[in-house]
């Protein structure tokens, strides 16, 4: 069932083109219904997680590799699947009107159900390596999505950059679950959360948590890794709302918060995780207040919250992971909404920009509504959930056995510039002056509204109402994050105390920095134009073209379309290890026993030497040819002379097709001639040397080494009893081994192909003009 | 390409009849004594192309009566066939089968998946090297 | 005898070698014919060489009256063999016609052709 549940994205993705073509512009509410029962699925679990259990369900996928499909639903993943599902439903519907009549709708459909089955397979795993496989094909998925206007060289572009992050990022993740999966013995997450080993007194620690770090840094675009987030903003709305707030960017937050128990003992652990979380927290603050266009001003809030959410799992105290947890719901509903809001404001007015947009609660009231219902959870204003999250922030961050300070100043930093955020995004559009829109503005479609209404309707209940989710679902989400169980105390009224009057003052001091936005903007301007060219994306460019330095560089060395060159490094490599091994591993042998042959095997061995090299040191075409019958003749001698009459015959008929081919061929090209330079010729003959001598070394020593039984017994004994045959070799061609002789005739029919193809070719080009 | 020697042309119409013959007889015998698929079409291409020299492509192409890739496809098409039984029977893959059908008089004829196996090889190798020596002499006409 | 051949083996590897790494498309021909009777040789004497007891078996037997040579290595290099030829005909074919489109044999000036 929960494989099913799991993977059904990935299954009604294929049905999605004639789902399309059937449903056409209602497709959106009919797919919705996926993830609508997939949240009724994963809601029935509420009871048993609330009552404290761990439920696992085992499926084999690579039983050799020890790689399962079990999936393990505690607390915490039950708190990401139901929001990826139940976020991901309202997401459906309102792609549905979003992209009404867009040409690439079922393209889109799918890459989103197969985003949204990685997802929930990431959060749901077990399985480290499984959960990676998942944490790749978000990032994926992902790619696609933000490049989903594959016409607009920039949306490419950013969608480059994304998966260049993240991929990148996933490569350290996969060794640092390696390397966890090695310090703890086990690759299943449920035995390394259960296992009381002190991880962070392993030797590999440091380096398990830096891959890691690494990794889900990336992904949640942790500073200085942020800056493909706003990019992503090329994706269509729904996209960035989902992937790129709710969900996806969270797969890391997600991973850190999964680990803590294990890892966050350590204390370069918690303090990375603080120190990036602020750093991250304030720039992200500061990004969101001082951008015009609606989305990147909401992706850089998603930024500030991702910061906030990994500072709280490194402060670690049981308060903070309460505050974790809550602000992690509470920023999934309202971003999701924001979100929603602002592709409705982009598609009925035709602008993303803030500034030109002014006084539409006249021309879209509901809109309006949501927008400042979800904005005042955003600012973290009562009654809403955001509030009792930011309350508790600010309580544990006072509460901090580290830092204390600091990060509450950062944090009050941070809260001032989100109340300004809420307020560039809730009351700039819609109240003031009206603004001069590309598009005559009018109310979104009802797909559109649901949503981000449902959503900040949710937020208002659980503002109100704080001990439906605890009780149901978050006290043992914060426990699993924790490690052991949590009692947690929410309430919307915590009387009169500090956090409330830092509230306070962050609302008083964003307000009047929202009132002086407009001022503040060209110096803010300014600044960042300047930290642009030095910040982290400048970097990034700057690495890329590195890389592209590098690649031509190592192309006009390695790879310059010299075929000699590459033979002889080949050649040389290949031979050079093969003698080094050969001489570390078993030493020389040299041996030349003369009495134990007649003399004329001599003469037939004189007589191969001699072909091979009149062969290579002749001027002529027709001496090197008939040196190489000799040659081949020669083979053919020692085949019948050694026991082996099939060989024999066989090289013979051949070596005479051979010198028939040649004749037909080889003289229609040119003489011989010396093309390469003495030295060239002095340096191929000292490598073809040494190779030779490597040769002849390789088998001196072969002579009295033998690794493994000979498999030939069986085939001699039962030619006869089961095959009927008398002719070994015969019988193994056709019988025991058939299946390569097979193969062998597939290939020389493919060479025969080849041939008939490369010479029809030659004759349609001679009817050219 | 054609040779004009009466002597080779003489020979040629003497000798081929003569390979073929000891091919076939080569792949039937293959299984017991040397021979086989390979050295059996070996044979009848050198046959052939003793022919093809003295003859030219084109009545080559006539006395083989198929196209060279025909023959190609059709030793391929053998060679698939002797898995067929084995198929059948949901056995390993080219598991072998024997069956002896009783002649007139006292013997009988041992057919079994490995033969037509073998059969399929020949006529393969036949086709490739028929394939490569009569499109190289058609493409210098 | 296996020593004796391990010298020829050798040797012929060389030559092989030697005559792949030239420019002249001929000689690497030349070089990979060479190759396949070395690698095919190497194969059968590294496998054992043995005189006067081919891998049959007597009329009626079940069993071969003595020791006989090696069965498997045979049936490698016999369909290597045939492979080498079918390899070698393309080769072939592909390198004249390489030499009427280019019109060099030159391995050097044919690098430049397909950018």
């Amino acid at each position: 069932m929960m494989l099913l549940a799991v993977l059904s994205g990935f299954l009604l993705a294929f049905a999605v083109p004639v789902l399309c073509r059937l449903a056409g512009s209602y497709v959106g509410w009919l797919l919705a219904l996926l993830p609508a029962s997939l949240t009724v699925y994963f809601a029935s679990l509420i009871p048993a997680i609330s009552g404290g259990e761990t439920l696992l369900f085992e499926h084999q996928w690579l039983p050799g590799l020890g790689i399962t499909l079990d999936f393990m639903v505690d607390g915490l993943s039950l708190v990401f699947a139901l929001l990826i599902s139940g976020i991901g439903t309202f997401i459906l519907i309102y792609a549905g009107a979003y992209l009404a009549g867009h040409r690439y709708l079922a393209r889109f459909y799918v890459i989103m159900l197969s985003f949204m089955a990685s997802m929930l397979g990431l959060v749901l795993s077990d399985n480290l390596i499984t959960l990676f496989v998942f944490w790749e094909l978000t990032s994926i998925t992902s790619y696609l999505l933000i490049g989903f206007n594959h016409e607009d060289m920039e949306a490419r572009k950013c969608a480059l950059q994304g998966l260049f992050v993240t991929v990148a990022g996933g490569l350290a993740l996969m060794a640092g679950l390696v390397l966890l999966a090695i310090m703890s013995g086990s690759y299943s997450l449920s035995e390394i959360l259960s296992s009381d080993m002190a991880l962070h007194e392993h030797a590999f620690y440091t380096a398990a948590v830096i891959c890691i770090l690494a990794g889900t840094f990336t992904k949640s675009a942790q500073v200085p890794f942020h800056f493909w987030l706003p990019n992503a903003m090329a994706a269509p709305t729904p996209v960035s709302a989902f992937l790129h707030s709710a969900t996806m960017v969270k797969a890391g937050v997600y991973l850190m918060a999964r680990l803590n128990p294990s890892l966050g003992e350590g204390e370069l652990w918690s303090q990375a995780l603080m120190a990036f979380g602020a750093a991250t927290m304030l720039t992200g603050a500061y990004l969101a207040f001082s951008s015009t266009g609606i989305k990147k001003v909401l992706a850089f809030s998603t930024i500030m919250a991702l910061g906030t959410l990994t500072m709280l799992i490194g402060v670690g105290t049981e308060l903070a992971l309460t505050a974790f947890i809550c602000f992690l719901v509470a920023h999934s509903l309202y971003k999701g909404a924001l979100f929603m809001i602002a592709g409705a404001l982009d598609h009925e007015t035709g602008t993303k920009d803030i500034t030109r947009m002014g006084g539409l609660r006249k021309a879209m009231p509901l809109t309006a509504a949501i927008a400042c219902l979800a904005a005042l959870s955003l600012a973290g204003l009562p009654p809403l959930f955001g509030f009792i999250a930011k309350e508790l922030l600010f309580e544990s961050l006072l509460d901090s056995p580290l830092w204390s300070a600091a990060l509450t100043t950062v944090a009050v930093a941070a809260a001032v510039l989100i109340v300004g955020v809420a307020g560039l995004v809730a009351i700039k559009p819609f109240f003031g002056k009206v603004g001069n829109t590309p598009k005559s503005p009018h109310e979104a479609p009802f797909g559109m509204l649901v949503g981000p209404a449902a959503l900040s309707v949710i937020a208002l209940i659980f503002g109100l109402a704080p001990f439906l989710p605890e009780g149901a679902l978050l006290q043992s989400a914060v426990s699993s994050v924790n490690g052991a169980s949590v009692e947690t105390h929410l309430a919307l009224w915590h009387g009169v105390n500090v956090p409330l009057i830092l509230s306070i003052g962050s609302l008083v001091l964003g307000l009047s920095l929202l009132s002086g936005w407009n001022r503040l903007q060209p110096s803010i301007y300014a600044i960042n134009t300047t930290a642009a060219r030095f910040g982290p994306e400048a970097g990034y460019f700057r690495f890329m073209e590195g890389i592209t330095i590098v690649a031509a560089w190592q192309t006009r060395i390695l790879q310059n379309g010299v075929l000699g060159l590459y033979l002889l490094l080949l050649v040389a490599v290949t031979f050079g290890l093969t003698g080094f091994t050969l001489l570390t591993h078993h030493g020389i042998t040299l041996t030349l026993d003369l009495t134990d042959s007649h003399f004329y095997e001599w003469g037939i061995a004189l007589l191969l030497i001699v072909a091979a090299i009149f062969a290579s040191a002749t001027q002529s075409r027709l001496g090197s040819v008939a040196s190489m019958g000799v040659l081949g003749f020669g083979v053919a001698l020692t085949f019948i002379l050694f026991s082996a009459p099939d060989l024999g015959i066989t090289q013979l008929l051949v070596e005479t097709l051979t010198v028939i081919l040649l004749v037909l061929v080889l003289f229609r090209l040119p003489e011989f001639v010396n093309l390469s330079s003495p030295f060239e010729r002095y340096r191929d003959l000292a490598v073809a040397a040494f190779a030779g001598v490597v040769m002849t070394l390789l088998i001196l020593a072969a002579q009295d080494v033998q690794y493994f039984e000979s498999i030939s017994s069986y085939y001699i004994e039962n030619s006869a009893p089961l095959a009927y045959g008398r002719n070994i070799v015969n019988v193994i061609l056709v019988d025991f081994r058939a299946l390569d002789t097979l193969g062998e005739i597939f290939v020389l029919s493919l060479a025969a192909l080849g041939v008939l193809s490369m010479i029809k070719l030659k004759a349609e080009d001679q009817y050219k003009p | 390409m054609k040779s004009n020697t009466l002597i080779l042309h003489t020979a040629a119409l003497f000798i081929m009849p003569l390979q073929l013959m000891f091919s076939v007889f080569l792949l039937f015998r293959g299984h017991d004594e040397p021979g086989g698929g390979f050295i059996g079409g070996l044979v009848a291409s050198g046959a052939f192309v003793l022919y093809a020299f003295a003859f030219g492509s084109e009545a080559t192409r006539r006395i083989l009566r198929v196209a060279p890739r025909d023959l190609l496809s059709a030793g391929l098409l053998f060679a698939l066939a002797s898995t067929i039984p084995a198929f059948l029977a949901g056995q390993p893959m080219l598991t072998a089968h024997w069956w002896e059908l009783p002649l007139p008089g006292d013997g009988y004829l041992k057919l079994s998946t490995p033969l037509i196996f073998d059969i399929g090889v020949y006529a393969a190798v036949l086709g490739t090297i028929m394939t490569f020596v009569i499109s190289l002499m058609e493409s210098d006409e | 005898m296996e020593s004796l051949m391990a010298y020829v083996v050798g040797i012929l590897f060389a030559a092989a070698i030697y005559m792949m790494l030239r420019r002249s498309i001929v000689k690497l021909v030349i070089g990979l014919m060479i190759l396949s009777n070395a690698a095919n040789l190497l194969i059968f004497v590294v496998s054992g060489m043995t005189r006067g007891a081919p891998p049959l078996l007597p009329e009626g037997a079940e069993a071969p009256a003595g020791a006989i040579a090696d069965p498997l290595p045979q049936a490698l290099i016999l369909t290597a063999i045939v492979i080498a030829f079918g390899v070698l005909a393309f080769a072939v074919v592909l390198i004249r016609r390489a030499y009427e489109v280019v019109g060099t044999d030159d391995l050097d000036q044919m690098k430049d052709t397909d950018t």
